[in-house]
């Protein structure tokens, strides 16, 4: 039969998928490896000759203060904006899902910050922190220096940033999963005497397991890799307090055009994020019921 | 009091007050428009006086911000730049990673297929930090074909290709059974018709969740664009919004009329799609 020879297959293949697999591998598969090579030398991005100098750039990482500061302070980032991303999204998801009016009107507006890119959120909330606040810190008596300007301050202005920013994108994920837990399981708890509390707590949260997995996962890589909020809200400023591990990998790379160097930080932030997400899943897959 | 009527009066009682809660909530959450929306049509020195009043109490009322900042931002310009690139590289990412999913779930025996397939699921764990070195020195560099609309369209697709094959992998593979394809085959349609007049028209629900998903990542990407795009006239929205915030960024009515005007487009759209959007973007997350 004609359809099993090869050549067919070939050609088959070529004419369906032939554009979108040549665009993957261009784009994605063939910058991987060609970086892999790169942080293999000493290039500065500019010059014909790319130095060999072997495993130097890594070492030459892992002796980088500034690179640990910055990834030091996107993990105490990350853990407190996974956790406040988690717990306001859930508690906005049973908010929704709890059938009060227009509960399809507050779906859609706390939905609202997803739309808009990271850039323009950042410069409205800068706003927000330097005049708005102020504002009101002046007229309550306080102070009237922006917390901006702060290091705890920025760091803290980011972390808000994120959780209004990523809660309504989580929350969708948990009314799907609200959705998905039977009304007859959370009933029958019910009846059997729990109070709605238990039957949250002992019911539908174990059955909602496979929702905080994904959320948790999906909120750690964005959080590991903010740059967009980071750029526009802070800059990094005050004095480089609040560089994050990616926004310190662009530098590295196109500031101070060290691209091995920068390179082989962005593929330690890589190995970072790939092992602290994939190890959550498979904790979190492993207690994983079914009604 | 009957028993059952304590139950509902509670119950009432417990509405009202998360509707309450909600209506705070969703206060919280658009304070920052609300306030971008009140200092926009206020000149300079009102808002820096009171950022909070409603009206500016020295000039009053005034619309002078929104012509300067279209003016200084062209914002018709980098508006359709953002529109040309969004609708091309959504509609290429619709077609050809449908496309390319077909053939991997119809030829799933075939190494080779599983090879690519599996490629572009581990692939989607890349972050675009990894990516963006390498590829400014081999597009830039070497091929030189950097400040071309076309290029950051062809990068859009490439790198949604994974992501956009995976969820139509799993509609063919779930939706489509195999005998619809063989009656097509039978009735005398060439595989490409099959795929035109059968199999793309039973993918819509797909369709409009990849499309939903990469329209708004693509309008909303900063990064790359700003890699790709370094000259003016090629600015997209975000980046024209961040290189008028570093330019103006002291003048503070043009800053806020531009910032409004960055996000008007897609709240616009939202008004109307917002059904569609939530629901795309919902059962896309889930899927993902």
């Amino acid at each position: 039969m004609k359809q099993n020879t090869l050549s067919y297959k070939v050609k088959q293949y070529l004419m369906f998928g032939g554009v979108g697999t040549a665009l993957f591998l261009c784009v994605v598969i063939a910058p991987f490896l060609y970086g892999l090579y790169l942080t293999l030398t000493s290039w500065d991005g500019v010059s014909k000759a790319k130095p060999f100098v072997g495993f130097q750039n890594f070492a030459a990482a892992f002796q980088d203060t500034t690179y640990w500061q910055a990834m030091g302070r996107t993990l105490i980032y990350s853990v407190f904006a996974v956790i406040l991303i988690n717990i306001v999204a859930f508690a906005l998801a049973y908010l929704v899902t709890s059938g009060v009016k227009g509960q399809n009107f507050f779906r859609a507006g706390f939905f609202v910050p997803n739309l808009i890119g990271g850039i323009v959120l950042g410069y409205v909330w800068q706003f927000v922190f330097n005049r708005a606040f102020v504002a009101i810190g002046k007229a309550l008596g306080g102070s009237s220096v922006s917390l901006l300007a702060t290091p705890n301050g920025a760091m803290f202005a980011l972390i808000l940033v994120s959780v209004w920013q990523y809660a309504g994108y989580m929350m969708l994920i948990y009314v799907a999963g609200f959705m998905s837990v039977s009304k007859d399981v959370q009933e029958a708890s019910l009846i059997d005497g729990c109070t709605p509390a238990q039957a949250m707590k002992n019911v539908t949260i174990p059955l909602m397991r496979s929702s905080f997995v994904q959320c948790i996962f999906l909120s750690i890589t964005r959080c590991f890799v903010v740059y967009d909020v980071n750029l526009s809200l802070t800059k990094g400023e005050p004095f480089g307090s609040s560089v994050m591990a990616a926004m310190h990998v662009y530098n590295q790379a196109f500031t101070y055009r060290n691209f091995g160097l920068g390179q082989a930080e962005a593929v330690i932030l890589f190995l970072v994020c790939a092992i602290v997400g994939v190890t959550q899943v498979l904790v979190g897959k492993r207690g994983e019921v079914e009604a | 009091m009957t028993e059952n009527e304590r139950a509902a009066r509670n119950k009432k009682i417990a509405h009202v007050i998360m509707w309450i809660v909600l209506l705070l909530l969703f206060i919280c959450f658009i304070f920052p428009f609300i306030l971008v929306v009140i200092n926009v049509f206020k000149s300079k020195v009102d808002i820096v006086a009171n950022p909070l009043s409603l009206i500016g109490t020295r000039k009053g009322f005034t619309l002078d911000n929104f012509p300067a900042a279209m003016e200084k931002m062209q914002f018709w310009k980098v508006f359709g730049n953002s529109l040309i690139i969004t609708v091309t590289a959504t509609i290429l990412t619709i077609l050809v990673s449908s496309m390319t999913a077909f053939v991997i779930v119809r030829n799933g025996r075939w190494k080779f297929c599983t090879l690519i397939f599996s490629l572009m699921i581990a692939s989607m764990v890349i972050p675009f930090q990894v990516l963006m070195l390498p590829l400014v020195s081999i597009y830039g560099g070497m091929l030189n074909v950097l400040n071309h609309r076309i290029t950051l369209i062809l990068m859009h697709v490439g790198f949604s290709v994974s992501m956009a094959v995976f969820m139509f992998h799993g509609a063919i593979k779930t939706n489509i059974p195999l005998a619809l394809e063989e009656a097509a085959t039978i009735d005398g349609c060439s595989r490409w018709q099959t795929w035109w007049k059968v199999v793309f028209p039973l993918l819509k629900p797909t369709i409009a969740t990849v499309g939903i998903i990469n329209a708004m990542a693509y309008w909303n990407d900063y990064l790359l664009p700003s890699l790709v795009l370094t000259e003016k006239p090629l600015y997209t929205i975000p980046i024209a919004t961040q290189a008028f915030y570093g330019t103006y960024s002291t003048d503070i009515g043009l800053v806020m009329a531009a910032l409004l005007l960055a996000m008007l487009p897609i709240l616009i759209l939202y008004v109307f799609l917002q059904r569609y959007i939530v629901e795309g973007v919902a059962s896309g997350a889930v899927k993902g």
